[in-house]
């Protein structure tokens, strides 16, 4: 067995201050200079508690894969601090991580891209079982066949190769993989995008148990936000390198404050919302989001915001508590987008219009 | 064969007048593809129609047979590899065993395709705006000069900023929202009447998904086109559909308005498909109710109800499951003359009231 890593108990699982990730851009020819730097996370901060769920949802490119692999540590931080049960693991050396490890794993999107196609799903699965030296050798079979069945796969395919299972059970298996060392932290990575919608229902219901059986903590991100609401008590958004809005669900879901989640939450089609739900706003973005080389100054959000000021251009907005959760934007907000109850009188409703041609005090949104 | 679009509780009550049928009908579609492995059964006796104006969403997980199915519209099967038989009628006009001339008045003319990736459709060597007008001088006698006039108006009319420029761009200088708005303008050059979107926002985000939902939305309104949007994401179909076709295993196993099968579901299905879908609102805490198993493969699709080695269900049916295992369920008439569903349950609407709409509503 390899040394435990020291543990405490107080504190979350998981800090993460201001931390920024920068991928430089070289110049083509022959000398390769450093021309820029790719902004991919800049300044993020949230923390994990044990056994609990955060949702990263936003949009391509917005920087959720670097944040989740900076945090299982396949990227070096540029910056910023992450503390692991109170410890600093953002500058650790290769060895010194060694046992860090263990507690935290990753689960990629691509069931198919991220198995080893010459490997059989028993190598597969207990590999990190040798690296660690987490069991005997002798006991790694059994190990391996335990966790095949915990994830819902037949323990005698263990010879198998993972050309012979499908997109849904190849998920199982990068499962079964960051389960074996029994990890206190997951980064799911968009584990079900690449799934027909009946499978991943079933990825998420086992995701879901496993996590109330060993209490695994998730950074869990997706850029479906129906599903993240499903998983997650806490959801945090981002946009190009930034998070704009962090809060509990219901904040999140019921009353965003940022327009950005305002506008996510306004163009996600939802078949409850399209067909039996009552009001929606309809937001519609305009263009592209702008280069992370090059990003916006003051509020990276304001060149696609329906409300940005002089101020949006000059200051960039801090992450301020405001209605129960954190938010970064100058003229912060709530706006119910979507809504299960159907409104009974139209009239009474704040619309966007409303809020945006008057500049009103704040709607309540009970 | 307007037994799908007579909505009962359309207004002025006059459905589609009996003489002219809708622009696209599709009759007993059936197409196999022989491979290595054995005969592919990819679409198997496939009917719907699709009138001018309306939308007609096709849904199904991957491998159920949509892309096939619509191809086939389009004559774009290899008729040296596949078997296909059926009809297909644009505007009258039949379309299965039709000469290659037949074949480019209604690919170029009556029907589009706009397809998930728009490199498929726009080539990386030439410029957008010339393969926009290319695309019009086919079928339109007149100048490159008049014809780049249009592709500008194109590019326009999807909302390709500054489109006097952009013409003049490669596929490589357009972000991906704006390649699939330049596949779209190319699309409707010829202002087709009948326009088939396969998985059109698939590998887009949300915020542009919905840009260019709305766009296709909106020129439906202005030319009254008749659109086919297939899609694996009940969400988009119940956003912008009128009506709604399940596909499963290359069959059709509910259809009817979307309104219909997504509140009054009679297939079970549908009902996995919609108890394995989160929301945005409503209940948090109820568990998302997936299919078990995993689709069958088409080269031996199951016997019987293909559905029955997934399905929760089949103790409702008189007769039992040995019925699911061996006995295709017909397509048959649900609560509403425009509700056509396959499954042996015979009250459906009752087992969804009872026992189903609680877990997945
Ligand atoms: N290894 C890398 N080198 C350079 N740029 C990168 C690298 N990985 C990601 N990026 C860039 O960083 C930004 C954030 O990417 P990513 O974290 O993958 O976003 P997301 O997962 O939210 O789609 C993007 O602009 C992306 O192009
Ligand atoms: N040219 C072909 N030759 C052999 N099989 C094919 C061919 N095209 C499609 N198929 C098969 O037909 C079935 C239906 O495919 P498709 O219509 O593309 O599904 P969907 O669009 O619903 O995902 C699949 O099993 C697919 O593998
Ligand atoms: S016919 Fe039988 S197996 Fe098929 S859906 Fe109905 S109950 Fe299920
Ligand atoms: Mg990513
Ligand atoms: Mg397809």
């Amino acid at each position: 067995m390899t040394q435990e890593p020291p543990t405490t108990t107080e504190g979350p699982l998981l800090e993460v201050t201001d931390l920024q990730k920068y991928f430089p851009v070289k110049s083509s020819g022959v000398i390769r200079r450093t021309i820029g730097q790719v902004q991919a996370v800049d300044g993020v901060t949230f923390s994990i508690g044990a056994g609990q769920s955060l949702g990263l949802v936003g949009e391509s490119g917005c920087g959720k894969t670097t944040t989740g692999r900076v945090i299982t540590r396949l990227y070096d931080p540029t910056a910023g601090s992450m503390k692991f049960e109170g410890h600093e693991i953002g500058h650790l050396s290769k060895k010194e991580m060694h046992p860090y490890r263990r507690d935290i794993q990753l689960i990629f999107q691509d069931p198919y891209s991220s198995l080893n196609p010459r490997h059989t799903v028993g190598s597969i699965v207990g590999t990190p079982l040798l690296v660690h030296n987490a069991v005997p050798k002798n006991q790694v079979v059994d190990r391996v066949q335990g966790l095949l069945e915990t994830v819902g796969l037949n323990p005698e395919h263990f010879n198998r190769y993972p050309s012979e299972f499908s997109g849904g059970q190849r998920q199982r298996i990068g499962i079964a993989r960051a389960l074996a060392l029994n990890p206190k932290l997951i980064v799911a990575d968009e584990p079900v995008s690449a799934l027909d919608v009946s499978i991943q229902a079933q990825v998420i219901n086992l995701l879901q148990d496993l996590q109330q059986k060993f209490g695994i903590a998730f950074l869990f991100i997706a850029h479906d936000l129906a599903i993240v609401r499903h998983f997650c008590p806490e959801v945090a958004v981002m946009y190009l390198g930034k998070i704009v809005e962090i809060g509990d669900r219901s904040s999140i879901y019921e009353t965003p404050h940022h327009p950005y989640t305002q506008a996510l939450l306004s163009a996600a089609p939802d078949v409850k919302q399209a067909v039996v739900g009552g009001r929606r706003e309809r937001i519609r973005l305009e263009g592209d989001v702008p280069s992370p080389v090059n990003p916006p100054s003051g509020c990276r959000f304001r060149t696609r915001c329906w409300k940005a000021q002089a101020i949006c251009a000059e200051q960039e907005p801090p992450l301020l508590e405001v209605g129960g959760r954190q938010v970064a934007c100058h003229f912060a907000e709530p706006l119910q987008v979507v809504s299960s109850l159907v409104a009974e009188s139209e009239s009474e409703a704040p619309s966007l219009q409303d809020l945006s041609e008057s500049g009103d005090a704040p709607v309540q949104v009970s | 064969m307007t037994e799908v679009l007579e909505a009962p509780q359309s207004q002025g009550g006059a459905p589609a007048a009996s003489g002219s049928e809708p622009f696209l009908v599709v009759e007993n579609l059936t197409v196999q593809f022989p491979t290595h492995d054995g005969l592919v059964y990819a679409v198997t006796d496939l009917s719907y129609s699709v009138e001018m104006g309306k939308t007609l969403g096709i849904v199904g997980e991957s491998g159920s047979g949509k892309s096939v199915s619509s191809m086939a519209v389009l004559g774009l099967h290899d008729i040296k590899r596949s078997h296909l038989t059926g009809s297909i009628r644009v505007g009258g006009r039949e379309v299965v065993g039709a000469s290659a001339h037949t074949m480019r008045r209604v690919r170029g003319v009556d029907v589009a395709m706009i397809f998930q990736d728009p490199l498929t459709a726009l080539h990386p060597f030439f410029r957008i705006g010339k393969q926009i007008s290319e695309a019009y001088r086919i079928h339109h006698k007149v100048s490159k000069s008049v014809a780049r006039r249009r592709a500008i108006e194109m590019l326009d009319l999807v909302g390709i900023p500054q489109p006097d420029r952009r013409v003049d761009d490669y596929v490589h200088q357009f972000s991906g929202g704006m390649r699939q708005r330049a596949m779209i303008a190319m699309a409707l050059v010829n202002n087709p009447k009948l326009l088939i979107a396969d998985e059109p926002t698939t590998a887009l985000d949300v915020t542009v998904q919905a840009q260019i939902l709305d766009l296709i939305q909106s020129l439906q309104r202005e030319f009254g086109s008749a659109v086919i949007l297939i899609t694996h994401d009940l969400g988009v179909i119940a956003e912008v559909a009128d009506d709604v076709l399940v596909m499963y295993a290359g069959r059709c196993v509910e259809k009817g308005s979307t309104k219909e099968i997504l509140t009054k579901p009679e297939m079970p299905y549908t009902w996995g498909l919609l108890g394995s879908i989160a929301d945005v609102v409503g209940d948090v805490s109820k568990p998302l109710i997936p299919i078990p198993g995993t689709p069958p493969s088409l080269l031996s699709p199951p016997s019987g109800c293909a559905f029955h080695p997934r399905c929760t269900y089949m103790d409702k049916v008189d007769g039992g499951p040995r019925r699911c295992e061996t006995e295709l369920p017909e397509l048959r008439q649900g609560r509403r003359a425009d509700h056509l569903l396959r499954c042996h349950i015979s009250d459906p609407d009752a087992v969804y009231e009872s026992e189903v709409k609680e877990k997945i509503g």
